[in-house]
């Protein structure tokens, strides 16, 4: 389902000099898989997803998600791709303050294809246990609550991959767990890859595989 | 969800800062709508006032002075035309080419509001604004005979409470301090509103009109002459110079007349002079009357000659006629369509400035934004989305200003409509809409597609990767 061979990722420093970010010679994720990726800050867990999800380009090699080839495709139908297969769950939640919950879980549907799933998008949310907290906006929402929105946004789509950056960083303890439970259980659910991204080993030991960056990634390997 | 919705919802959230951008925009649209709407119906009826005939004959002179001081009351009259000059017009020559013609007097006011000397024909026979008869809301016409009866319009019955029944006594000249009181005058019908500068006139018997100047200021012991004389028209031609006994008499008492004072700007200036010079004064035993001008509606029926008739009457030198809609057509156009178009200039750019105020609004939002934008393009929005979705916030901005502002406009139009009815006697309703109004609207649209372009092209540069960690 996901696969990426050879993918090199670096960035131009402000001096101008190159700053080598990503050397991932080969990583698999089954259909249904759920893996989790720890690594140190800065090691390049945020860029390796974003990689995966379209956002930037690798340098070189092949990013394949349900055989489609990502870093080939023009940035709009990568765009579009995107919105129609991979399911993204921010650490800060980056849920849209203009909106209701349901709305931002239906907006995703619009910049998939333009139309908006109400019935889907409610039940996700009656789903994640917010189906009384369809209209109140991010601002009246608890964090927990608004991690749970966004786990439902995530899945609006019926997405391929979800991924997610350290969606329990900026939530309390009581929280942390309902929102990996859900993470998993809509994942498992739908046959979705779960590729999370955490420091926590709380979060880390509950899962069967666990990725440490600094073991794929050949620069950091290099480095050490 | 659209992204209509979106859009909106977006300006919602900002919506206090939304607001005051559509309210300036609001007061932009809702001063060229006020300018518009004014300036179409001031154009309208003016030009309508003059509707109801074709020709003005008066004495030589401006011609915009004639019309303006005939139609509008506005200015003095610039001279004198020998009603010799109205019979020609009636029973001469030009006769055949003649449909009707009303002869106007002017010169006298009451508390500031112009008294017209005319006969019953002003309001019988001739009409206002392209077809529409005069209709009394109170009273009737006065009589051919009733030298002393008048009517009054709509605005000065409002304006001095007069009634049906009551006296009023002219004055001299066009102002209210001017000059020495008339002989009274007694209403007899109050004139329903036609929006014509006539709801602001007071209109007397032309034969009372020439009495009181013969006879000079009114003393009240002194019994009123000539209140059994008849009228002289066209209609009534048997009695028409059954005043030339009461105009001897007149005569007697003014002395000999120059009677060819063209350029005396009233039938009686209020000097000394002036009742000698008086139209109704006699010289060697036949009667001399003057009018100020003729308001002259050609025989239809001879039209090829009836077009020639200015052309013949301006070859004279006794008068002139003038056609009143061409003067105000060229009055329009010359000076008051030039003020009209600096007032829509400032208005327009009134709009302007308010939509760079949205762009700078919108563009200021921006920086804030870019997260919120980072984000819908991470959850798969394209470039050319979110960029559609800053111009539709910008789109809704100026719709919405512009829809607020054609309800302050035409609200705008409503409240001034009593005072410019009542200083103008023009009629203005608060939803009298113009066609160039329906020009707002798209030229709002591409005002906001311009205004919105910088801000959505910011919107369509986001780097997402970048603005997500900020």
């Amino acid at each position: 389902m996901l696969e990426l061979r050879q993918v090199t990722k670096s960035f131009t420093l402000p001096d101008g000099s190159p700053l080598d970010v990503l050397d991932i010679e080969h990583f698999d994720a089954k259909a249904g898989e759920q893996v989790v990726i720890v690594g140190q800050s800065g090691c390049g867990k945020t860029t390796l997803l974003h990689v995966i999800a379209g956002i930037c380009r690798p340098d070189a090699g092949r990013v394949l998600i349900d055989g489609w080839d990502i870093p080939v495709l023009s940035e709009a139908d990568r765009d579009q791709f995107r919105a129609a297969k991979i399911g993204y769950v921010f650490q800060t939640f980056n849920l849209l303050p203009a909106f209701s919950a349901l709305e931002n879980v239906m907006i995703g549907m619009t910049f998939a294809d333009g139309r908006a799933d109400r019935d889907r998008a409610k039940m996700l949310l009656e789903r994640v246990g917010l189906s009384h907290r369809l209209t109140h906006k991010p601002s009246q929402l608890s964090v927990g609550e608004q991690q749970r929105v966004a786990v439902a946004r995530a899945m609006a789509n019926r997405p391929k991959v979800l991924l997610a950056d350290e969606p329990t960083a900026n939530i309390d303890t009581g929280n942390q767990q309902q929102v990996i439970d859900m993470l998993r259980g809509a994942c498992e659910v739908e046959n979705v890859v779960l590729l999370l991204v955490t420091h926590s080993p709380e979060v880390a030991r509950q899962f069967d595989r666990v990725e440490r960056l600094e073991e794929i990634n050949r620069v950091l390997v290099k480095r050490s | 969800m659209s992204l209509w919705k979106i859009a909106l919802r977006s300006l919602q959230y900002r919506r206090l800062a939304s607001g005051l951008t559509a309210l300036s925009i609001s007061l932009g649209v809702a001063l060229v709508v006020g300018v518009m709407v004014i300036h179409a119906v001031v154009d309208q009826s003016f030009k309508r006032s003059a509707q109801g005939y074709d020709l003005i004959v008066g004495a030589k002179g401006s011609r915009l002075e004639l019309v303006l001081s005939t139609v509008y009351y506005l200015g003095k009259p610039i001279g004198m035309v020998p009603y010799d000059y109205f019979l020609e017009l009636t029973e001469g020559r030009f006769a055949p080419e003649v449909d009707l013609a009303v002869p106007c007097c002017l010169g006298d006011n009451y508390q500031g509001y112009r008294v017209v000397g005319t006969t019953p024909d002003m309001f019988n026979e001739l009409e206002y604004r392209g077809g529409e008869k005069y209709r009394f809301r109170e009273g009737e016409n006065f009589g051919w005979g009733e030298y002393y009866d008048a009517v009054i319009g709509a605005t000065v019955a409002r304006k001095t409470g007069l009634k049906v029944g009551d006296t009023f006594q002219p004055g001299h000249g066009e102002t209210p301090e001017q000059g020495e009181k008339h002989k009274p005058f007694t209403v007899v019908g109050i004139l329903a509103p036609t929006g014509t500068p006539n709801d602001r006139a007071l209109f007397v018997n032309i034969e009372g009109f020439w009495e009181i100047h013969a006879h000079g200021h009114y003393d009240q012991e002194k019994p009123a002459e000539g209140s059994e004389a008849k009228h002289g028209t066209e209609e009534h031609g048997a009695e028409k110079h059954a005043t030339e006994e009461h105009a001897a008499e007149a005569a007697s008492e003014s002395g000999a007349a120059d009677s060819g004072d063209k350029d005396h700007s009233h039938a009686v200036a209020g000097d000394a002079n002036s009742h000698a010079a008086h139209p109704h004064a006699q010289g060697d035993g036949h009667m001399e009357r003057h009018v100020t001008a003729i308001l002259v509606r050609t025989n239809t029926k001879r039209m090829t000659r009836a077009m020639a008739l200015p052309k013949i009457i301006n070859q004279e030198a006794d008068a002139q006629a003038v056609m009143p809609a061409e003067e105000v057509t060229r009055l329009f156009e010359g000076i008051v369509g030039n003020i009209q178009k600096v007032l829509l200039v400032f208005a327009v750019l009134i709009v302007i400035v308010a939509g760079i105020g949205m762009m700078v609004s919108i563009y200021n939002s921006m920086s804030e934004r870019r997260h919120e934008i980072a984000v819908m393009r991470a959850l798969g929005a394209r470039r050319l989305t979110v960029m559609s979705i800053i111009l539709l916030e910008s789109i809704l901005l100026s719709l919405g200003g512009g829809a607020l502002g054609l309800l302050l406009g035409h609200g705008l139009v409503g409240l001034l409509a009593p005072s410019i009815m009542e200083n103008t006697g023009v009629v203005v309703h608060a939803l009298q809409f113009q066609p160039i109004e329906l020009v707002l609207i798209p030229g709002l649209i591409a005002m906001a597609s311009v205004v919105g372009y910088l801000p959505a092209l910011i919107a369509y540069r986001t780097e997402v990767a970048d603005s997500l960690s900020e």
